[in-house]
């Protein structure tokens, strides 16, 4: 460990990890900043798991170590059990027990007595407004709810670190915004998140660090915005009847098979070409189907990525 | 708090919180309860009327503790379901990253099973006094009766664990409520061994839960069926030896089992 600080709450060097034939981990690195959202982006199978189960003491890597919290993973578990809360794939909920109960006896088995670990549940509850939903079953709970719960159920000791495995897989769309609203709340409780995910908008929405890794790899790692550069610029695209007299009047590029047209604008130059546009067009008493600013997603660095990986490389 | 203290208040936890599965949902043991129940009247009163005892004896008396011993070994079904529903929704793998003694999982269950299964029991000694069956061999012989009941579910619990933590496909499930009926009459519960061929004799005679129930139906003071060979003589003895040599084995496989639950 190094004497920065805040110092790094997960550092991991060189893992390696192999399920029989299949490297699940080859040569992966990370580091976390503390109090930041990190997003660790791949596809099915890239060892997105693998690590965490590897950094939450669930599985031991073959090679290569991991520091979370300051305890090494292999040397002292305990310690970093201690340290760090855990969400996995499924929700890790007893479906039977109610929402409250679900949290005091995680707390009492976290090593709360049995008041401390009322009083915990019952402002955890409210935290991620579950109190109305306290003394039902959780079978009875909506997806949302369920990961809420479980979130909560992993913050009881105040984690440190909190490792979420693909919390909004399986939701509908209200139920990830819930998500999406709780990893924010935890990370200004001041807990550091590592999120897996497969969707690159909840990388963007979330995370201040996009790690994407595939075949137990990284293979591009920085800001959304950083990664969204990979790709180029800002474009406006203007549909229309009318292509040539608007591309004449904002200067851009035509595609005739789409019938729009496309003004580059550079990293970052997207909402000033956009403001010109529409004040050239205005000037030239063009009317327009839409007009819409379009920024690399990280969908398209994705795939990019993913499809060049030799290319990509881009640490 | 000492280590030890400590995993005993954690199991205490865990204990609890299957204890109240139960209350909320009661469903599973009583439907446990209302089918030995009708195994017992099958048995007892559609089929029983032409079964002889070798030795002589009335069937009833002789079935009864069959039937105990019976319900101690459908208890690896309650235990694997149990356990299956935890590894599958992923309750294992949160118990497994709490800084708990990994010790207290399996012997929390281990504590609600056998609470639930001492209740079970109960009712169907009960249901049997009810219709007329006796322990006659003494309260001592009776206790002890039923403390290597118990013994025997304390064996299947951790076969149940194994089994639970191994086999988590659709499948396995169901293939153990197939299976453990060979098993269930593969064994002397509801017929004497001695009417059978030989080697199924044989089979049935080794069969460990033969054992718990010769030697119930002996410290009972009910007829066990048995007028010669190892259970004439061996009983109490085998009921205590297998099912502890069950558990020396099924402890590490499921202790192994659970370390390894990160596929």
């Amino acid at each position: 460990m190094t004497d920065t600080v805040p110092a790094s709450p997960l550092v991991a060097r060189g893992l390696h990890k192999r399920y029989g034939a299949t490297p699940a981990l080859d040569g992966f690195d990370l580091e976390v900043a503390a109090g930041t959202v990190h997003a660790l982006l791949g596809p099915n199978g890239a060892g997105k798991s693998t690590a965490v189960k590897t950094f939450s003491t669930l599985t031991r890597s073959d090679r290569g170590t991991v520091r979370v919290a300051g305890h090494d993973v292999r040397r002292s578990p305990a310690a970093v059990r201690a340290a760090i809360g855990l969400v996995g794939q499924s929700v890790a909920l007893d479906e039977v027990l109610h929402g409250d109960e679900n949290l005091v006896m995680f707390g009492r088995l976290h090593g709360l007595p049995a008041r401390a670990a009322r009083a915990r549940a019952d402002e955890l509850l409210e935290v991620f407004a579950l109190t109305d939903a306290a003394g039902r079953k959780v079978s009875t709970y909506s997806g949302g709810m369920r990961r809420r719960l479980d979130i909560a159920a992993s913050l009881i000791r105040r984690p440190s670190m909190l490792f979420l495995d693909e919390p909004t897989s399986g939701l509908d769309p209200r139920g990830r915004s819930e998500v999406w609203a709780t990893v924010r709340r935890v990370v200004e409780l001041g807990t550091t998140v590592l999120l897996t995910t497969q969707y690159l908008d909840e990388a963007d929405q979330l995370a201040s660090r996009v790690t994407v890794m595939d075949a137990g790899r990284v293979i591009a790692e920085g800001s959304p915005d950083e990664l969204k550069r990979l790709l180029g610029g800002d474009r406006v695209i203007v549909s229309t009847t009318r292509l040539t007299d608007v591309a004449a009047a904002i200067g851009g590029v035509v595609d005739e098979e789409r019938r729009q047209v496309a003004v580059e604008a550079g990293p970052g130059g997207g909402s000033a070409a956009l403001l010109a546009a529409v004040r050239a067009l205005d000037a030239a008493g063009l009317a327009v189907d839409d007009i819409l600013l379009r920024r690399p997603t990280l969908d398209e660095v994705f795939l990019h990525l993913t499809d060049h990986p030799t290319e990509g490389a881009a640490r | 708090m000492s280590t030890v203290t400590t995993t005993l208040r954690e199991t205490w936890i865990l204990t609890q919180r299957d204890l109240r599965h139960w209350l909320r949902e009661p469903w599973g043991p009583i439907f446990g309860i209302a089918f030995t129940i009708m195994l017992l009247l099958v048995f007892g009163y559609l089929l029983g009327g032409a079964i002889e005892l070798p030795g002589g004896g009335d069937y009833l008396s002789y079935l009864l503790p069959g039937m105990f011993a019976l319900s101690m070994m459908f208890g690896v079904e309650a235990t694997m379901a149990a356990v299956t529903t935890d590894a599958k929704n992923g309750v294992t793998d949160r118990f497994r990253s709490l800084p708990i003694s990994s010790v207290a999982v399996p012997v929390g269950r281990a504590g609600a099973d056998l609470t639930n299964t001492a209740l079970q029991l109960a009712v169907l000694v009960v249901g049997g006094l009810l219709i007329g069956w006796r322990a006659t061999g003494g309260p001592g012989a009776a206790l002890l009766a039923v403390a290597l009941l118990l013994w025997l579910r304390f064996a299947v619990l951790w076969i149940g664990i194994f089994l639970g933590l191994t086999f988590r496909g659709e499948g396995s499930m169901v293939a153990v409520q197939v299976l453990v009926w060979p098993l269930g009459f593969l064994s002397n519960l509801f017929v004497p061994t001695e009417t059978m061929p030989g080697w199924l004799a044989f089979l049935s005679q080794w069969n460990p839960v033969s054992a718990t129930a010769a030697a119930a139906r002996e410290l009972f003071g009910n007829p066990t069926g048995i007028t010669d060979g190892v259970l004439a003589e061996y009983a109490v003895l085998l009921a205590f030896a297998w099912p502890l040599a069950l558990t020396l084995v099924f402890v590490p496989l499921s202790a192994r089992a659970y370390r390894r639950l990160d596929g």
